[in-house]
């Protein structure tokens, strides 16, 4: 009787384990299913580097350049707010703050992330556009760069509680000896602690990245919409992710702009598999390297 | 367990009640413009009389008008008049088309309460929007740059904005997109050289509405069509409408189905 219900239960956790690897199979074989039509219309090439998304227009253009570069923009702003506040909080948290510090910080940094994307989207709207426009003069506050600032902001807790796991799986013995051989603290944090957890640092911008690249409600509220390559971080753009969620709705089932829509989903979907891949090759190198795990 | 067992029972048999064994159907098609008022009346309009099962498609004007004639819709939504070429082949269909007028669309275009334009012509306009004028100071306003406020290009008030003041022309590429009418409304009342348009029935204070070719818009200007960016909405039925096509065209004119054409922004008809 024991041994049936042992082997139920490791079937029934083998079913769930294998459960998301069936939906990630599933929501991939749709993507592709939806997005490849609309390259029997539109050349691949033309459709990642044409210069003009006018989807609904006759004829309609459906080059996403400026949909890719404005995400690209907005998430590698979003990284030079969350990178130096995310691994700075980390090393603070880790190296120096005291524990009582630590036990009110870091669950302050994890509420953070609980706040939902839609809130952020309504402070970056109706706060920091304003604010921005009126402090620096714009034509219009909602830009690039409010949105990498919101979005920053967002990605910050990722990047800080991964770089801080990492911080603190650099073991003990490695800051031991380095302060043996007469290193004092900031030498060990630069020389040791930082190379011993590198990767895992790594591992935490790109997932940060990937977050910052994947946002959808903030971006389409505060940063502007505007389908056009972006010259200077001021100007409206209207990333890949705002793009879908703005016009899926509308967009008749099945018609070339619904399958485009789903093409931008199918483009998102691999920077961030790639993004995702590179952060789970870096950290098991980083295992490996410290005899962690194999 | 038995009695659980007994309230699913329960539950079955109540909802087999709730079905009713005739329920007439009709298929409403068309417009992605009227779909709104077709969808919120269909669902209201069913509330009320559980017998009836309206179902609402949208898919465009054409798309609309083509299924009428093929006799697979029984009412064709359409944000324009019906064509000549569609009209010759309904007859060859021995199809005679009706048309009901059951709402008005009717645009404003907005601009900072601070900025010192109070009217533009319509071309004006399409020239600040297709990319002609920038500066304020072309139209007789400050020396600011333009902030070209738009709907999103899927959405019907920007269809009906493209036809009736661009004539088609492409928007500016660096147009700021919104994916409402308030959003428009209130990034409008936050930039000061911004430039936007709403349904008539979002206007508020915290924007300035332009007067266009000397109109300014109101209910008034658009019903009796001197507001230059104003269209009627149309509903064809094949010949006179009968049985819960009738019932709910008459719905949609009532009183009631007017207050729900203006909550979605349009302008009613009374």
């Amino acid at each position: 009787m024991v041994r049936v219900k042992e082997k139920l239960y490791k079937w029934l956790f083998a079913i769930l384990a294998f459960a998301s690897l069936v939906f990630l199979v599933g929501i991939v074989i749709v993507l592709f299913k939806e997005a490849l039509p609309i390259f029997k219309k539109v050349k691949v090439l033309e459709f990642l580097f044409g210069r003009f998304w006018y989807p609904t227009y006759d004829p309609p253009e459906f080059g996403i350049f400026p949909l890719i570069l404005a995400s690209v923009w907005v998430s590698v702003g979003a990284m030079l707010v969350c990178v130096p506040l995310g691994v700075g909080s980390a090393l603070y948290l880790n190296e120096i703050a005291s524990h009582r510090q630590k036990a009110i910080l870091k669950p302050l940094v994890e509420i953070l992330a609980s706040i939902p994307s839609i809130v952020y989207g309504f402070f970056g709207m109706v706060v920091l556009a304003p604010f921005l426009q009126n402090l620096l003069h714009l034509p219009i506050g909602l830009c690039a760069f409010t949105a990498s600032l919101i979005l920053g902001i967002m990605a910050t807790p990722t990047v800080c509680s991964i770089a801080e796991d990492a911080l603190s799986y650099v073991p003990k013995s490695f800051r031991e000896a380095s302060f043996a051989v007469g290193a004092n603290r900031w030498q060990t944090l630069v020389k040791v602690v930082i190379p011993a957890a590198g990767s895992g640092i790594s591992t935490a911008i790109i997932l940060g990245m990937s977050r910052a690249i994947g946002e959808t409600m903030t971006v389409l509220m505060v940063a502007g919409g505007a389908a056009v390559i972006p010259k200077s971080f001021f100007d409206p753009v209207r990333p890949m992710t705002s793009a879908i969620a703005a016009e899926m709705g509308e967009a008749p089932m099945g018609s070339d702009h619904f399958h485009a829509l789903f093409a931008i989903a199918l483009i998102l979907f691999l920077i961030t598999f790639v993004f995702n891949v590179i952060a789970e090759a870096i950290s098991r190198k980083y295992r490996i390297k410290l005899g962690l795990s194999g | 367990m038995k009695v659980f067992n007994k309230i699913i029972m329960t539950v079955m048999i109540l909802m087999g009640f709730a079905i009713p064994s005739y329920a007439e159907k009709i298929v409403m098609e068309g417009s992605t413009t009227v779909l709104p008022i077709a969808q919120k009346a269909a669902e209201v309009y069913m509330q009320n009389n559980s017998s009836a099962d309206i179902s609402v498609r949208g898919g465009g004007s054409g798309v609309g008008i083509a299924s009428l004639i093929d006799g697979t819709c029984d009412i064709a939504d359409s944000s324009r008049p019906i064509k000549d070429t569609e009209l010759d082949k309904a007859v060859t269909n021995g199809k005679s088309v009706k048309a009901h007028v059951i709402a008005m669309d009717g645009i404003a275009v907005v601009v900072n309460p601070a900025n010192k334009v109070n009217a533009l012509t319509k071309k004006q306009v399409k020239d600040i929007y297709t990319g002609k004028t920038s500066n304020w100071s072309q139209v007789g306003g400050d020396n600011q740059k333009i902030v070209i406020i738009s709907r999103d290009t899927s959405s019907g008030t920007f269809e009906a904005f493209s036809t009736l003041v661009l004539d088609a022309q492409k928007v500016r590429p660096d147009a700021v997109m919104q994916a409402s009418n308030q959003a428009i409304a209130s990034t409008v009342a936050r930039t000061p050289g911004g430039i936007g348009y709403v349904g008539l029935g979002f206007l508020s204070s915290s924007v300035k509405a332009l007067e266009i070719d000397g109109v300014l818009p109101s209910k008034e200007t658009v019903l009796n069509n001197k507001y230059p960016i104003g269209r009627p909405l149309f509903m064809y039925t094949n010949g006179a409408p009968q049985g819960l096509a009738k019932e709910l065209i008459d719905f949609i004119k009532s009183p009631e189905g007017q207050k729900l054409v203006e909550e979605d922004g349009f302008v009613g008809l009374k």
